[in-house]
């Protein structure tokens, strides 16, 4: 195991190159330009391909076709971009073909800010394309778990032969930390079954999010929905903090999330009995967890997020159900949430606020 | 007896469900016969568009990809880069390719990507039943312009194998017509050369096939093919504009 100090994009783009992936295509947007420029001069020394793409569409599409090859692909954006690529992750969900799409989110519709946001919970976890279907979100808290989870999302991606989305924001992105770096990842799942390599000594194969046949189209629906219910089984991961004897609960995922734990650890130092739930997998989301906590002590939840409005605070709605009072805290714009401004946030749910 | 004209492997025994007189499964055909006679069959991906010919899907016997609208340049890019020994070609209609699919076709030129690059350009959109493409004759009428196009509101109609000729990096460009036996014979030997190119490591080849749309236009098979004499043609010069 390696340990590294590495930029989160250059940590993201490093553990893509160690879990296998030897195709990127990608369009230059800030704040994850890194990634592409890493890999520009990464992937060729080992072996894969750099291609820059005169758009984002372009590059998912090129991503669509090295899919089809049977190699494993990445694009990355930041939230504008998601828009154009909306099209193609469309296409690989419809077309049954996996690759890994990083999103490092920023602030605001249209153009909004280059400045980090957490706008994008419902594009990852609700919407990312049309047609209605879902994709696995990952979200990283620290450089490190988007490296674990960048390396896991193409386990994923294969395993279900579906896009995955990482979906970190420009704080994860652009900050330096210490990171333990995978192994090279050296068996890859057998695709025999399904690559197009040519037809040789087979029949032909049509790979295509197309289905003429409308009774085909229904059974891949039906199929696609209960593997949507085996992700909620076996998929959804969060992480718990000091939950069990608190009286009031953070959800908060990603950057805010940690900015959430340090203000935990502060409030507690004051005595307020106070935990965090952060979903890890934003999709599918981590509805156990809140389902575990004790709603008898629980008198209240304070959703957390680095936009405005709260996104998130529909699923932890839904999660909770009416079980205890739910109240959001955020900044927007592209300010980053401080720990400062959670313990204040807390304090005004007590009644203590700032003087 | 000797078999001296047959249909081609590479083709579906099954034939296809194009509408009357339409050129597209000319066109296959010879993109079949030319993939039989240099023996690639067994390592081709077809990139098929958004149109008409999507349906070839059922005609073609190889592997084959769908892509979304106009996209089949970059998804042939990503393919070819990944598994440069197969053999990668691109089908697509004036509308995929020419407009919703521009910047695609444009920057895969320009890269010269080593693939094989079909262009059908019958000047309307056929599968959505007649809009004005970018390619629609000045005057000739549509859907979504019923008394025909004008150059004052929507431009005139565009030459994509001049201006892809207009790129340093494709090293065969070149125009044929399907509307008589001895310009079919002349395509064939244009998509040969094509494939011939790719096979041989040359890079980036691109053909543009005048076809036809007797329903959308409105006119009998027969009449269609005079249309593409005496109009089309003359707007869009045959012949080739790059040869390396």
């Amino acid at each position: 195991m390696e340990k590294k100090f590495m930029k989160g994009n250059e940590a993201i783009a490093e553990a893509a190159i160690r879990a296998g992936c030897r195709f990127f295509a990608g369009y230059p947007i800030t704040p994850q330009s890194e990634i592409p420029e890493y890999l520009s001069w990464r992937l060729p020394e080992v072996g894969g391909v750099f291609v820059q793409g005169e758009s984002e569409i372009a590059s998912i599409s090129m991503v669509h076709g090295a899919a089809a090859a049977g190699v494993r692909a990445m694009t990355s954006s930041s939230s504008p971009g998601m828009s154009l690529k909306a099209e193609g992750i469309s296409t690989l969900a419809g077309a049954r073909l996996p690759a890994v799409i990083v999103d490092v989110a920023r602030s605001g519709a249209g153009s909004g800010q280059i400045l980090p946001g957490q706008n994008q919970y419902n594009v990852a976890t609700k919407a990312p394309g049309h047609g209605g279907f879902k994709v696995i979100a990952l979200a990283p808290s620290t450089v490190q778990e988007a490296v674990d989870l960048t390396y896991k999302a193409f386990d994923y991606a294969d395993r279900d032969r579906n896009p995955v989305i990482v979906l970190a924001d420009g704080v994860i992105g652009g900050m330096m930390e210490a990171v333990t770096l995978p192994e090279y990842k050296t068996e890859m799942p057998d695709k025999s079954d399904w690559v197009l390599d040519g037809c040789k000594g087979r029949e032909i194969r049509v790979n295509s999010s197309y289905v003429h046949d409308v009774a085909m189209l229904e059974k891949q629906q039906i199929d696609s929905a209960a593997m949507y219910e085996r992700w909620q089984l076996e998929d959804a991961q969060s992480e718990s903090y000091l939950v069990d004897d608190a009286e009031i609960v953070i959800a908060a995922y990603g950057i805010s999330a940690r900015a959430a734990k340090s203000a935990i650890r502060e409030l507690r130092k004051e005595g307020v009995k106070i935990g965090l739930v952060r979903p890890i997998t934003v999709s599918p989301f981590p509805f156990a967890a809140f389902d575990a906590l004790d709603y008898k002590r629980v008198r209240h939840i304070l959703c957390v997020e680095m936009c405005i409005p709260a996104l998130m605070v529909e699923d932890v709605r839904c999660a909770v159900a009416r079980r205890t009072e739910i109240s959001t805290f955020g900044r927007g714009g592209g300010f980053v949430i401080s720990p400062d401004q959670i313990v204040d946030a807390v304090r005004m749910l007590s009644g203590e606020g700032r003087k | 007896m000797e078999k001296i004209y047959g249909k081609p492997g590479s083709l579906q025994p099954t034939g296809n469900t194009f509408c009357p007189g339409c050129l597209h499964g000319t066109a296959l055909k010879l993109v079949a016969e030319v993939i039989d006679k240099l023996e690639l069959r067994e390592k081709t991906f077809g990139v098929l568009p958004i149109g008409c010919s999507t349906l070839s899907m059922f005609y073609n016997n190889y592997d084959m990809i769908t892509s979304a609208h106009g996209r089949a340049p970059a998804v042939a890019t990503g393919y070819k880069r990944c598994r440069p020994d197969n053999f990668v070609f691109t089908y697509q209609g004036d509308g995929d390719l020419a407009a919703i699919g521009l910047a695609e076709i444009m920057h895969c030129a320009n890269r010269g990507e080593n693939i094989s690059a079909i262009f059908a350009n019958n000047g309307i959109y056929g599968m959505t039943g007649g809009q004005m493409a970018p390619t629609t004759l000045v005057g000739q009428k549509a859907t979504t312009c019923k008394s025909g196009r004008e150059a004052s509101q929507v431009g005139y109609p565009m030459r994509m194998a001049e201006m892809i000729s207009t790129l340093q990096a494709p090293v065969y460009v070149a125009r044929f017509a399907l509307n008589t036996p001895a310009n079919v014979l002349k395509a064939r030997a244009g998509i040969e050369k094509a494939f011939r190119n790719q096979v041989e490591g040359k890079g980036y080849s691109f053909v543009e096939l005048l076809t036809n749309c007797p329903t959308n236009w409105g006119v009998s098979a027969g009449e269609s093919l005079k249309w593409i004499a005496e109009k089309t043609i003359p707007y869009f010069p045959l012949g080739e504009f790059r040869n390396n």
